[in-house]
């Protein structure tokens, strides 16, 4: 059941599958046009050898169905809400994606398919878009699943009283109406090619419209578990949703999510058998992990990077020659050996990772150079450089401070004096990130261009943690937005990351792998997404034991 | 020499205990010159065995261990002996003055302490460090108040029972003043149960700035500290490697010689003579 | 007997003046950490437009003197109030982890305390002894390994190398009596490891301090054994300073496992108030101080009352 997308307003489409006519090929419901790009790029970033890299021995891979998945979590937090408008660590990324549906969906090779909405069309200013819903779906309570649901659901994230972190996201919204029972007619302000992308973010999950406003108290959703126990900071155990909706997909009778902050008893509770499955496993001795018989680590290349910020409005870095001496005095490779212990790779400056579609290949990598950073140095008319480079935990994992060590290290060789200083672990986002001129910290990354630059780059963004303010970057991203000429928007997101690489006010060292350890029970199809950790945080419904 | 014929007569234990202590001395005194590499120099490739060019190996960023751990008692000795003293003269010449003035005195002096000490620990320390921030004055200032209120209640019980002694009560109806008594006539009664209190809560110091270091508090990098470099490399224990345990063994041996002397202290005021 | 009654009464009214004064400090701490409820809620993803939003539902728009007394208010009639962060009851989400916590205290203190005792007396009995000189040796390297530690080396060799207990000691209020005291073994042993050395060296020391007393002189020159020396003349006059400790030990085994509860992913409270705490959720990080204060004040208080009973001096001032 394709629906032909020829039509010359429609400019994206979502996928087609229906459950009832296609059953077990999720993979078919894949977009043509601009979306195709983004499959093949996705492989070419496998052949480079840094896509996903699957324990070779899966080879019956037919899912299995039931048995109880237990995993181990590293955040979560008694404070956790189930207001999608809050959710904030991994905990709640599970549940949502879990218990709830999104109305479209990253698929295992990274192209967007259609969730509740069975496919979607734009007009040819990419402004006004009509998502059609899929139809006979209803939530575990049995309430039949709606247009006003939807409408409910994004609702909740906008508007002035909304303390939604998708606030952002829903922003440009000007208007979004239920044109009948299963078709949603959302108006943007100004037009964006990759709009349908937004919705695969984990706080716009659908959730029972109550009124006008959602129940987000009573865990009712469309998603293949309903919850069983639900401890905040602690644990829940999900049960299979027998009704579920989608086909090939939820095949785990029963998951239950502990928490387990401590790395050390993380690794303690997947060798005794506590838990399968463990997420952010300790690179530290992660050497020492792969040795013990029955357990598996996989790594998975995503958009994860760190960034060390500097504000470019003070003094020193507002030299943009002082920013690249900077850049030069960082021994990537080093960082990327010592702290991700090899599970991740350089970074060039710029935040787009090579699964990224329109990732620059032609920009030169950037690598240590005294020499270089000296000359930068001279021409800024300096001799020596006495910086303050702020970190704690949050930023980068347990390893923090020992990165800025090493930085500080090889600075030190060409004449710059980086002072690591050890900030607490609490409040670091609200203290030094975006306050101190030179500090630590980390994106998930976004899955595409335009995504992650108006996020953390264009002028004035709530978080543009270096306060850049490039107008030739800021002009090219408002237009390649709206472009729809393939090679013209190449063009510009290719100049806009060297704008970043050699202008930006942003050290990006190295782009991180996830990382999972579990035993040898927990399967998953060959192909696994690479947009967020565990399988793009759909691990829940994807994955099964054997 | 006094004291060295004082010692020769000492049991084994003390003396093994004073040996290792003036050890670590000359370690804390004579590090740089000890030490075959820098304390922040990163050297090599990370976790290289024991032996060969490197004595302990490397940690895990390619530093010589040895050096760390050199360079590590300095910092950890002086910040531990530092907060202990400030915490046993505050905290006992409050607990005394309270023990002996009794009154109001006494309550505002022992409610106030219960304040402080009806707060967590760690939470308090969490909190205050989080606000002055993790500089190494206020670690050891922190770390000096909690562990000052200890010793306080610990000296106040103890110097209750002195108190009530007729020898006191005769000083007191003589008119002497408070340094007076708190000199000659409770401080020689009260100080055995307070020097083994302070063998103890020396070593405590050392732990409590392991336990800030689980929380991401700490002392400030690069220098090294044998409670934080017991903490970046916990894990490895997991997987029965000692690498960890050579920190760690440097603390209790530290502790064990630091008791073995004070036992030994104890035992002569006790006047014991089996 | 009716000065020890005046005494209690009177120290349970400064306890409740410390309580207040502590729910003050506590706020006033919490108010002066960086960053509110909203922010670290929020996180990373927390514009200026929605944390303010968030302020408003939440009321942390209003002065912090209001909201204090809000609170004050609220408590005085014993209701502790919502969980800031995600509405849950509060006296609802502490009696569970309240409970564990006291389990664990009171496992780890019925072994740790008479271990300490025995092996406290036998030594002072042995003193210089090798017998001493090995409890010695080993309670004190115990307690100089961070409880982490101590923690990480019991799971090397009972959990995973022996596969004797679990590693986790995560509990559920379904489980059975027996399926808790083993899954909060190890714990309770870390904990133990932690606090003997403490308490069996102040016994030693406080009874050592005593023998030299004339009395005990008498005693021995009427020839009585050392054993019935130690336990029914020293001991009883060695007590105040022992009770001290032991009551110090036992506040610390309620207020100060956090590191035990994260190692073990324990549901304690001292977790849950580390956890409000960098999430700024105040009313809940008020109601876990003031339990924990609270139980630290009754200790002190049981601490006091004991040394008073156990010493007739004080007990009957002249």
């Amino acid at each position: 059941m394709k629906k032909n997308n020829t039509s010359s307003r429609t400019l994206t489409t979502g996928t087609t599958t229906s459950h009832l006519e296609a059953p077990a090929d999720l993979s078919l419901a894949r977009n043509i046009n601009r979306r195709s790009f983004l499959a093949g790029s996705i492989v070419a970033g496998a052949t480079l050898g840094l896509g996903s890299l699957i324990s070779p021995n899966v080879l019956a891979n037919t899912p299995n169905k039931g048995g109880r998945l237990k995993v181990g979590f590293t955040q979560g937090a008694t404070s956790d809400s189930t207001d999608p408008a809050t959710f904030s660590n991994d905990f709640m990324f599970a549940y949502s994606y879990g218990v709830f549906n999104n109305l479209t969906e990253i698929a295992p090779d990274g192209s967007l398919i259609g969730e509740l909405a069975q496919n979607w069309e734009s007009s040819s200013d990419a402004k006004t878009w009509t998502f059609n819903l899929r139809k006979g779906v209803s939530f575990h309570d049995g309430k039949p699943f709606t247009a006003q649901d939807v409408v409910a659901s994004i609702n909740h994230h906008r508007g002035d009283d909304s303390k939604s972190g998708a606030k952002p996201l829903v922003e440009d919204i000007t208007s979004i109406k239920a044109l009948d029972t299963h078709r949603v007619e959302i108006v943007i302000g100004t037009g964006n090619a990759d709009f349908p992308f937004m919705f695969t973010d984990y706080h716009l999950s659908i959730h029972p419209a109550k009124g006008d406003k959602i129940d987000f108290t009573s865990m009712n959703g469309t998603g293949g578990y309903t919850v069983t126990a639900f401890e905040p900071g602690v644990r829940a155990l999900y049960t299979r949703n027998p009704n579920y909706w989608k086909a090939g997909r939820a095949h785990l009778a029963e998951v239950e999510i502990i928490l387990i902050a401590d790395p050390a008893a993380r690794i303690n509770a997947l060798s005794t058998g506590e838990v399968d499955l463990i997420d952010r496993p300790d690179l530290k001795t992660i050497h020492l992990l792969k040795r013990r018989p029955g357990i598996k680590i996989e790594q998975q290349t995503g958009t994860k990077h760190y960034v060390l910020p500097m504000l470019s409005d003070v003094a020193p870095f507002n030299d943009n020659n002082v920013r690249n001496a900077l850049k030069y005095g960082i021994d990537r490779q080093e960082l990327v050996d010592k702290i991700l212990k090899g599970y991740g790779t350089v970074g060039n400056d710029h935040p787009i990772g090579p699964s990224v579609p329109y990732f620059n290949t032609e920009l030169k990598q950037r690598e240590y150079d005294a020499d270089k950073a000296k000359f930068f140095l001279n021409k800024a008319g300096l001799t020596s450089l006495d910086v303050q480079l702020h970190m704690s935990e949050t930023a980068w994992g347990s390893n923090t401070v020992d990165a800025g060590l090493l930085y500080s290290e090889t600075a030190a060789k060409a004449g710059m004096n980086i002072k690591v200083v050890r900030e607490p672990n609490d409040g670091y986002f609200s203290n030094v990130w975006l306050k101190k001129p030179f500090c630590a910290s980390y994106w998930g990354g976004r899955p595409t261009c335009d995504w992650m630059f108006t996020t953390a780059y264009a002028k004035g963004a709530a978080w543009n943690e270096s306060r850049w303010d490039n107008p030739k970057f800021n002009e090219l991203l408002l237009s390649a937005r709206s472009e729809l000429d393939e090679n013209k928007r190449r063009e510009m997101y290719f100049e806009m990351q060297r704008l970043v690489h050699d202008e930006g006010s942003t050290v990006i060292p190295m782009f991180g792998n996830y990382v999972l350890a579990m035993n040898e029970k927990v399967k998953h199809e060959d192909k696994v997404a690479n947009n967020w950790d565990l399988d793009g945080l759909r691990f829940m419904e994807r994955w099964w034991v054997a | 020499m006094k004291f060295l014929s004082l010692l020769k007569q000492a049991p084994l234990s003390a003396q093994f205990g004073v040996l290792v202590i003036t050890l670590y001395l000359i370690v804390v005194i004579f590090a740089p010159v000890l030490a075959p590499y820098g304390e922040r120099e990163v050297l090599d490739s990370e976790y290289l065995p024991w032996g060969g060019e490197y004595l302990l190996g490397t940690d895990n960023l390619g530093r010589d261990m040895l050096s760390r751990l050199i360079y590590g008692a300095r910092n950890t000795v002086g910040i531990a002996l530092v907060t202990t003293i400030i915490a046993f003269v505050g905290g006992g010449l409050l607990g005394l003055v309270a023990a002996i003035m009794g009154g109001w005195v006494d309550q505002l002096l022992s409610r106030a302490i219960d304040v402080v000490m009806a707060i967590p620990a760690l939470i308090f320390a969490l909190l205050i460090l989080t606000i002055v921030g993790t500089s190494t004055t206020s670690l050891i200032f922190v770390i000096a108040v909690l562990d000052s209120t200890r010793v306080f209640r610990l000296a106040r019980s103890v110097a209750q029972t002195v108190v009530v002694m007729d020898y006191v009560e005769a000083a007191k109806a003589r008119g002497e003043g408070l340094w007076w008594i708190i000199r000659k006539e409770v401080l020689p009664n009260v100080s055995a149960p307070l020097i083994a209190e302070f063998g103890l809560r020396f070593c405590f110091v050392f732990l409590f700035i392991s336990a800030l270091s689980f929380l991401g508090l700490g002392i400030q990098p690069p220098s090294a500290d044998w409670g934080s470099m017991v903490r970046d490399n916990a894990t490895l224990i997991t997987f029965g490697d000692v690498t960890p345990l050579i920190p760690a063994a440097a603390i209790a041996l530290l502790t064990v010689a630091i008791n073995f002397v004070v036992d030994w202290a104890l035992h002569r005021s006790s006047g014991l003579k089996d | 007997m009716y000065l020890l009654l005046r005494m209690t009464a009177e120290r349970l009214f400064f306890g409740l003046i410390t309580l207040l004064i502590v729910s003050i400090i506590i706020f006033s701490a919490v108010e002066l950490l960086p960053g509110d409820l909203a922010q670290e809620i929020l996180g990373q993803s927390a514009t200026p437009e929605a944390v303010a939003a968030f302020r408003r539902e939440l009321g942390l728009d209003q002065a912090p003197w209001i909201r204090y007394l809000d609170w004050l208010a609220a408590i005085s009639s014993g209701d502790f109030g919502r969980s800031l962060a995600n509405g849950r009851e509060i006296s609802e989400l502490m009696s569970s982890r309240l409970g564990n916590t006291l389990f664990l205290a009171s496992y780890a203190a019925l072994i740790a305390i008479p271990v300490s005792l025995i092996l406290g007396i036998l030594a002072a009995l042995y003193r210089n002894s090798w017998f001493d000189r090995l409890t010695n040796l080993v309670t004190l390297s115990s307690i100089s390994f961070p409880e982490f530690f101590i923690a990480y080396i019991l799971i090397l060799f009972f959990s995973v190398k022996m596969a004797l207990l679990p590693s986790l000691a995560n509990i559920s209020p379904e489980m059975g009596l027996g399926d808790k005291l083993l899954r909060t073994l190890l714990p309770a042993l870390t904990l133990t490891l932690v606090v003997v050395a403490h308490m069996m060296r102040m016994t030693r020391a406080a009874i050592i301090n005593v023998l030299s007393s004339s009395y005990i002189e008498m005693a021995k020159l009427k020839g009585m054994s050392p054993l019935r020396i130690v336990v029914c003349h020293a001991l009883p006059n060695a007590l105040a300073p022992i009770i001290n400790v032991i009551a110090l030990n036992l506040a610390y085994l309620v207020v100060g496992v956090v590191v035990v509860e994260v190692v073990f992913v324990y549901p304690g409270l001292g977790q849950l108030l580390v956890d409000s705490v960098s999430k700024r959720d105040v009313t809940v990080v008020q109601a876990a101080s003031l339990i924990f204060a609270g139980t630290f004040i009754l200790l002190n208080l049981l601490a006091d009352l004991m040394s008073i009973v156990t010493n007739p001096r004080l007990f009957n001032p002249r």
